[in-house]
């Protein structure tokens, strides 16, 4: 058969979303690959110029749909540094403890997409499922079920509500079960291992060099993850490990991913018993100063960074939002080179695409 | 009393009745016309044309049958998928039998849909396709007995066909041409490699199959179902040839395009595969066919290494065979339903590097079997 190029978008199973893989193939084989991005540009950047700096929390909310709380905080983050506030401690808490949960939630919607791109049902039910548990604790937390809007320039909006910690050590008992079950279902299948070993090789000289972040970086076998190497928030007083697979491949991503939903269960036991009384947030000011102000988190899906400009007034006179996945996509034709059609959904969904961060 | 002598008393009932209304036009009107009427009933009194007529109402109560089970399949697979899944499956819809109707409710929303033709397909193969896929599907059924009293016979005797696996098999195994043709006419990207993966994909697990199906013919020593299936009144086939009895079940998967080798239509990468321009019935029959041919291959199993009709007495012989089918189409399901889909290369190098030894091993077994003088 002739070569002939493949348009895998917008409208397609594969996308999660609204974007457009272009593959040139010869037979089943991918001889070139030309990601398009753009169809949900909202144009969030230039939005952001004209709102006051607490309107934008609910915006920044909406950069991903699955892992909301993230963007905000790191809006928030980014504000805290152009203005120079310190947060209570209390706040800081609960912040990682609602990021680390909805770092579980993004990382169960990532494995209920991806089961679902390997064509196994079964766990695209399951790990929506298990989703929801989280999901209803960062409810109970803030009050809405998908876009939070919950941390405050200053801190976050509510304090926990009752119970929480123990609805939370039960939903962690619940998730590590659910953890083990998961590693029963997919790593000791055959056909799971058949369809993720050596497929979609990412070296780690092309994973730094393309800037890949996340875990699909750290799938690489390169050791970094924000948390640990420039932290933020009340990250250094935690104990945890950052995770790491050396092989490259789609199964190293996988296993990054399932190893840090381990690791968040650990942090938020931690994190439940560290936490102090105190107030859960201080009044900011209303105008930021002239100046600049950075925010950098580990999100679920690679490395999120906002870089706000103040002018003194009330709203930002410039907003710039670094995307992981908008960095980890322009590697996909790195990746995605010489395997086959079939290997293209599980090469890109194992970087985890959320187009909402990526066009903005 | 066989389906043939069943059939054919109705038949003969019928007949009658409706040349009373012949031979009194015949008496009746003016010798030009009464003559043409009294031959048409002599004709349909006719012995030969009373056995064509039997045999197509044969037909017909096969399909119907058929479609009967294939609606439970349909069902038995959502409610599988729900108790896999952690949800109830179907309920609403006919809640007092276990939404049982959600299939009909579905069939009724796909007939009123409007049927598409893509402007720049080739019409003839574009309608064809479902003809032939339907078609293959269901006369492959036309040689398959539920019991040897429940068949397609052409005799009052009731003896089968001759070579009915043979037929069965050599008609079962045409589906690939069908899908190569919707993928080739519906002139789509996506549907074209549907097809030829369909292609690609049936030389991996055609000669295992037939490999394990040459096994049973030796071990058995006929070509016809019910050769086949006395053969096992001692013991089922799947004990003697277990490796064999495997082998044709992952092949027979293959062949029925369920999930873990659903290749040509694989949803996540090619939309849906070679059925994607389709839309309203005929993809309705599409999708009805696939738990067809589901059907066909328990049927299939059942008869080759399950035993068939044989089981203790007070349960007749079909229901056997159906039970058989059905807990055989339930594995089936299962394995849908639990496990992710492989990779083309990687089913040609499964059909070729495992299966096909495993295949040679089993015939091999059969052989020495059947030296020993133990069948």
């Amino acid at each position: 058969m002739a070569e002939m190029w493949i348009s895998m978008g917008p409208q397609h199973p594969m996308t999660h979303g609204l974007w457009n893989l272009r593959i040139k193939v010869d037979g089943e084989t991918i001889t070139d690959s030309e990601p398009e991005l753009g169809y949900l540009h909202r144009g969030i950047e230039k939005l952001c110029e004209n709102r006051t700096y607490t309107q934008i929390i609910p915006i920044a909310d909406r950069l991903c749909y699955g892992s909301s709380i993230t963007w905000s905080h790191l809006y928030c983050l980014a504000v805290e540094d152009l203005m120079g506030i310190q947060v209570p401690e209390r706040a800081e808490y609960i912040r990682v403890l609602a990021i680390e949960m909805q770092r579980i939630a993004s990382h169960l919607m990532w494995l209920a997409a991806y089961s679902v791109d390997l064509g196994m049902y079964a766990g695209l039910v399951y790990g929506m499922r298990d989703r929801e548990v989280f999901i209803d604790l960062l409810m109970n937390m803030s009050g809405s079920r998908l876009t939070y809007n919950f941390p405050r320039i200053g801190g976050v909006a509510h304090d926990l509500p009752q119970n929480f910690e123990r609805d939370a050590l039960r939903a962690c008992d619940y998730m590590e079960k659910r953890l083990k079950e998961y590693e029963d279902i997919y790593d000791h299948s055959s056909v799971f291992m058949m369809r993720n070993q050596d497929i979609g090789v990412l070296k780690m000289e092309d994973a730094i060099n393309l800037g890949v972040t996340g875990p699909a970086l750290r799938g690489s076998g390169v050791k970094y993850d924000l948390r640990k190497d420039m932290p933020y928030s009340i990250y250094p007083e935690l104990d945890f490990e950052p995770r790491w697979h050396r092989d490259c491949d789609c199964y190293a991503r996988y296993r990054v991913r399932m190893d840090e939903m381990w690791e968040s269960c650990k942090i938020i036991r931690e994190a439940l018993k560290k936490i102090p009384k105190g107030k859960h947030r201080i009044l900011a000011p209303r105008t930021a100063p002239e100046g600049t102000g950075i925010g950098r988190v580990e999100d679920p899906r690679g490395e999120g960074m906002i870089y706000v400009v103040g002018d003194g007034s009330d709203r930002p006179y410039r907003l710039k939002i670094r995307s992981p996945i908008f960095i980890s996509v322009s590697a996909a034709p790195k990746i995605l080179l010489g395997y086959k059609v079939a290997d293209v959904v599980a090469i890109m969904g194992s970087l985890d695409m959320c187009i909402g961060e990526t066009d903005r | 009393m066989n389906l043939f002598t069943f059939c054919f008393g109705l038949i003969h009932w019928l007949t009658d009745l409706i040349n009373n209304i012949w031979y009194w036009l015949g008496d009746h009107l003016p010798w030009y016309f009464g003559d043409f009427f009294t031959a048409v009933g002599d004709f349909a009194r006719s012995h030969s044309t009373m056995v064509v007529m039997t045999i197509f109402l044969e037909g017909v109560v096969i399909v119907v049958v058929t479609l009967i089970n294939v609606l439970n399949f349909i069902w038995i697979d959502r409610k599988m998928s729900g108790r896999i899944f952690d949800f109830y499956g179907p309920y609403y819809v006919g809640y007092r039998i276990g939404g049982w109707l959600q299939n009909l409710a579905d069939g009724v929303k796909l007939f009123v849909k409007e049927i598409i033709t893509p402007a720049k397909a080739d019409k003839i193969g574009f309608l064809l396709a479902p003809v032939i896929f339907v078609g293959s599907s269901l006369l492959a059924l036309a040689t398959v007995p539920l019991s040897p009293d429940f068949a397609i016979a052409t005799n009052p005797s009731g003896a089968l066909v001759p070579a009915g696996v043979l037929f069965s098999f050599a008609i079962f195994a045409m589906a690939p041409f069908a899908i190569l043709l919707a993928g080739w006419s519906s002139n789509n990207k996506y549907t074209l490699i549907g097809g030829l993966r369909s292609a690609a994909q049936m030389m991996s697990y055609e000669i295992p199959m037939l490999l394990c199906v040459a096994s049973v013919f030796l071990m058995s020593g006929s070509l016809s179902f019910d050769g086949v299936v006395n053969a096992q009144s001692n013991i089922w086939f799947a004990i003697p040839l277990a490796i064999g009895f495997i082998v044709f079940l992952v092949c027979l998967v293959a062949e029925v395009e369920r999930t873990p080798f659903d290749i040509p239509e694989a949803e996540s990468e090619l939309v849906e595969g070679w059925t994607t321009e389709y839309g309203g019935m005929r993809f309705g029959l599409f999708m009805m066919t696939d738990y067809l041919r589901g059907y066909v291959g328990g049927a299939l199993a059942t008869a080759l290494f399950l035993g068939g009709w044989l089981g203790p007495e007070p349960i007749p012989g079909p229901i056997w065979f159906l039970i058989k089918a059905y807990v055989v189409f339930t594995v089936l399901a299962w394995m849908k339903w639990s496990l992710p889909r492989v990779r083309i290369d990687q089913i040609l190098q499964l059909g070729w590097k495992r299966l096909l030894p495993l295949a040679v091993l089993n015939l091999l077994i059969a052989a020495a079997f059947k030296t020993m003088g133990w069948f």
